[in-house]
């Protein structure tokens, strides 16, 4: 009898309890999951400047919004609701009727891209030290990017460099509301971006893939027609600007 | 005669023997998406609502920033500034900015977002203080967190 026993070896463990110990993991996990990802509006902020050079701002170039202590918008210097203000940025960034207030657009040529392209190539190969030769560098990629701009788009009306819109905030102005005109001016640019992109590509500027090479260009090339510059601005206490 | 006596047994009991594997795969699954909440939010914070958003996609990337008012009625209804588990002042954030970058490899820190998250209902005052502490402190890749809109 003894023998039979040490032949047959330890008994097998019950193992009808696993079922309830993963559960009881799994609901700890369940329980304690998140699936929520974060979303939210990205902005960079523009990095201080120790002594801030005054460039002379043109006011055709800058759509100015105010926000004040009331939440409410003052755009351009007309009152208006935040409804209109999608149109009010992309009228800004397209000025279709060649407003005088709005920015003067300059038109994009494939011959006007080489011949800068040719003279920065010049500059880049003459350039006496490397800070001019980096900056003849950066011109030149500039101009490249602007030819593949113009070879995939065709000629297009480019925004002034200094052409922005500029946000402003009173000191108890609500965040949700900021958040509103950051929204509304985001999805303006966007919409003129979706337009362009198809037209061009026949697909919203959304679903092109950052990740796919040949997208990655097209992407560019949008983002060259349609900038989207936004200023954070340094905050402007807008109460002392009233006389007293 | 074998017949009647098959019929007398019933159906045969459904093997629960793969049960266990059947819950290990969704616990596997729960355990693999699981973010465990880092903090405990000591402000209250509903999120504004925004439909032009981005998805942070590495969260291992994103320091957040809480502004709201504070939960414990005894410290007012002022908006205070949370900083991982404390209540922060504004001078905290650089140290705060730092310690964001130490964790983080050089090459990674200029993807660092730092994600704002502040209650709808706060003034922008609070808000633009701490964005140019932020830029003081040279970060300035930042994100205003929102809830999606329906």
């Amino acid at each position: 009898m003894l023998k039979k026993r040490a032949k047959q070896g330890p008994g097998e463990i019950n193992a009808g309890s696993m079922a309830d110990i993963a559960f009881l993991l799994l609901i700890f996990f369940l329980v304690t999951t998140t699936m929520d990802t974060d979303a939210g509006i990205l902005r960079l902020l523009p990095p201080v400047v120790e002594d801030v050079e005054t460039d002379v701002v043109i006011e055709r170039n800058v759509y100015v919004v105010l926000i004040n202590d009331a939440d409410q918008l003052l755009v351009e210097g007309q009152m208006m609701d935040i409804k209109g203000l999608r149109d009010g940025a992309k009228e800004f960034m397209t000025n279709p009727a060649n407003s005088l207030d709005l920015p003067e657009k300059h038109q994009v040529t494939a011959a006007e891209c080489q011949q800068k392209i040719a003279e920065y190539k010049a500059g880049v190969a003459s350039a006496a030290n490397e800070n001019d030769k980096q900056a003849f560098q950066d011109l030149l990629g500039k101009w490249e990017g602007k030819l593949k701009a113009v070879q995939l788009l065709g000629e297009y009306m480019e925004l002034p460099n200094s052409a922005l819109i500029s946000l402003q905030t009173g000191s108890k102005t609500s965040y949700d509301m900021y958040v509103q005109v950051q929204n509304e001016l985001e999805a303006g640019i966007r919409e003129l971006r979706d337009e362009l992109a198809r037209e061009k590509f026949g697909r919203k500027f959304s679903e092109l893939d950052e990740k796919k090479d040949e997208d990655k260009d097209l992407i560019k090339a949008v983002r060259l027609v349609y900038p989207q510059r936004i200023s954070e601005a340094e905050p402007v206490d807008l109460t002392k600007k009233k006389p007293a | 005669m074998s017949r009647f006596k098959e019929k007398k047994g019933g159906t045969p009991a459904i093997s629960t023997a793969s049960l266990p594997d059947i819950i290990f795969m969704l616990l596997f699954f729960f355990m693999v998406t699981t973010v465990m909440r880092e903090t405990d939010l000591k402000v209250k914070i509903t999120l504004p609502e925004a439909s032009e958003t981005v998805k942070l996609e590495d969260k291992a990337l994103v320091d957040y920033l809480y502004i709201g008012p504070p939960v414990s009625e005894a410290l007012g209804t002022e908006p205070l500034l949370q900083l991982n588990d404390q209540y922060a002042k504004l001078d905290e954030i650089d140290p705060f900015v730092k310690a964001g970058n130490e964790r983080r490899d050089e090459v990674l820190r200029p993807k660092i977002t730092r994600s704002l998250k502040v209650d709808k209902k706060t003034a922008m005052k609070i808000v633009t203080d701490v964005k140019q502490e932020l830029r003081k402190s040279n970060a300035l890749k930042i994100n205003y967190s929102t809830a999606q809109a329906r």
